[in-house]
């Protein structure tokens, strides 16, 4: 194979740009057949998302869910959310098809938010944490009281 | 074994200049470099936002919050108008997909085409958030403040979403409460065919009659403050990259219909904006998450 490159030969987008070397080749067929299940993907996850947002919805409406429960819905919710993040920059912004290097030099930053997330919402918890134990008077006033919910009330509709 | 010689040397010199390393184009590579600097403004946002909402022994179901449809008037539908939200931004991406796509294929009228069905999606959805913002902020909710009830909306500096007062309380709230707000809230839970003329002159006990005896009347306390600012902040940052996304895919329409992409003899601007495009997305899936799912 040979290595030359002669730009007037060269009718790809990047003639323009001949220090690309590599281009990404999708012919039409398999493009769409790509876009078209990535779009069916995103719009069932959403779906799904939905549901369950309304099942949170329906179970504090009919009483006091467990929160243990309640924690695992969310957690589902979250991960579906990181899947379809993966599709839309994966397949919609193309990062899937570049060059490894240049994938980590965006992946890895972003890993950082690990530690964000831990973090700044352990710090807020404790700060919860430390008021409801040092100012009592905060605590009665904005801990939310178990009081039955309309449950009682709703029937008749 | 020259020819293998010269090919070694071309692969270990990645960064001696003359080539991309990553294979990618210049702008490319910096418009990526931007949206990773854009992902850790909104991330400090939304955590931030995560961080008060821990600190918080209560926080607002978004379900209650957000269960209004244009159109629909008080009728409750948890999720249903940001679903619609939701899925305009989904079919605006697929549509500048092709948009890019078609620019890879050099063909200027599918170029034209996808992206002003981005465009008008774009747009759509800035109308969808007006009209949700509008909604917030003029909203008139129940809110018991000072032991009497006042009619409040979402802004920065109030909450209307606090927990529902129980009945006992909110007997005696009324009890306090200025009979026009009473009237008005007679009229808006339309317990009474009377006007609010009429109202306004009937007996003071006689409308709290009303409200007290209605299933439908709940009286919430204010909520944490803290909800209207991030809420307005991040999904207005959002909608502000939306707004900047539609112009730049507008002018990008333009470019293309005066050829400037055709003389140029490539379409990767359209590939640049695709990507801005994409994140405006990206971002919106995670404030979804935040503000309306958990």
């Amino acid at each position: 194979m040979s290595q030359h490159y002669d730009p007037t030969k060269d009718i790809s987008p990047s003639a323009a740009y001949p220090e690309v070397t590599f281009h990404q080749h999708h012919d039409d067929k398999s493009f769409y057949r790509r876009v078209k299940r990535t779009t069916i993907i995103l719009s069932i996850v959403t779906v799904v998302e939905l549901l369950i947002g309304l099942l949170i919805y329906k179970l504090f409406l009919n009483g006091t869910p467990s929160p243990a429960f309640i924690l695992f819905l969310k957690g589902v919710v979250c991960i579906l959310t990181l899947a379809k993040a993966y599709y839309i920059v994966a397949v919609f912004m193309h990062l899937g098809d570049e060059i490894r290097n240049f994938i980590l030099t965006i992946v890895v930053p972003l890993l950082l938010f690990i530690w964000f997330i831990i973090a700044f919402l352990s710090d807020g918890n404790s700060y919860k944490n430390l008021r409801n134990t040092y100012d009592k008077h905060h605590e009665e006033t904005t801990m939310p009281q178990p009081h039955t919910p309309p449950a009682a009330e709703q029937p008749q509709k | 074994m020259a020819h293998e010689a010269t090919v070694n040397t071309h692969r270990t010199k990645w960064w001696s200049g003359g080539k991309s390393p990553f294979n990618i184009e210049y702008g490319k590579v910096m418009m990526w470099y931007f949206l990773m600097s854009d992902a850790f403004t909104f991330g400090a946002f939304l955590i931030s936002y995560g961080t008060i909402r821990f600190s918080h022994n209560y926080w607002p179901d978004p379900n209650v919050v957000f269960n209004a449809f244009p159109g629909a008037g008080h009728a409750n539908l948890p999720l249903a108008f940001v679903s619609v939200m939701t899925f305009i931004l989904i079919i605006s991406s697929v549509t500048m997909v092709l948009a890019v796509h078609a620019g890879h294929n050099r063909d200027k009228k599918g170029v034209e085409k996808w992206l002003i069905w981005t465009i008008i999606g774009g747009l759509a959805f800035l109308s969808c958030q007006a009209w949700e913002w509008h909604h917030l902020i003029t909203g008139e909710h129940a809110t018991l403040i000072d032991g009497k009830i006042e009619l409040i909306g979402q802004t920065t500096k109030r909450n209307p979403w606090g927990e529902l007062v129980a009945g006992q309380e909110v007997v005696a709230a009324l009890q306090n409460t200025d009979t026009h707000v009473l009237a008005k809230l007679v009229e808006e839970h339309h317990l009474s065919t009377q006007t609010h003329a009429e109202l306004m002159k009937a007996p003071k006990e006689q409308l709290i009659q009303l409200l007290s005896s209605s299933s439908d009347f709940h009286v919430r306390k204010p909520g944490p403050v803290a909800f209207g600012g991030f809420f307005y902040e991040i999904t207005g940052f959002h909608g502000f990259h939306v707004f900047s996304g539609v112009i730049i895919n507008i002018i990008m329409l333009l470019m293309t219909r005066a050829n400037v992409f055709e003389r140029k003899g490539h379409y990767l601007m359209i590939e640049k904006a695709g990507l801005y495009w994409h994140f405006v997305d990206l971002v919106w899936v995670f404030v979804f998450l935040c503000f309306y799912l958990i």
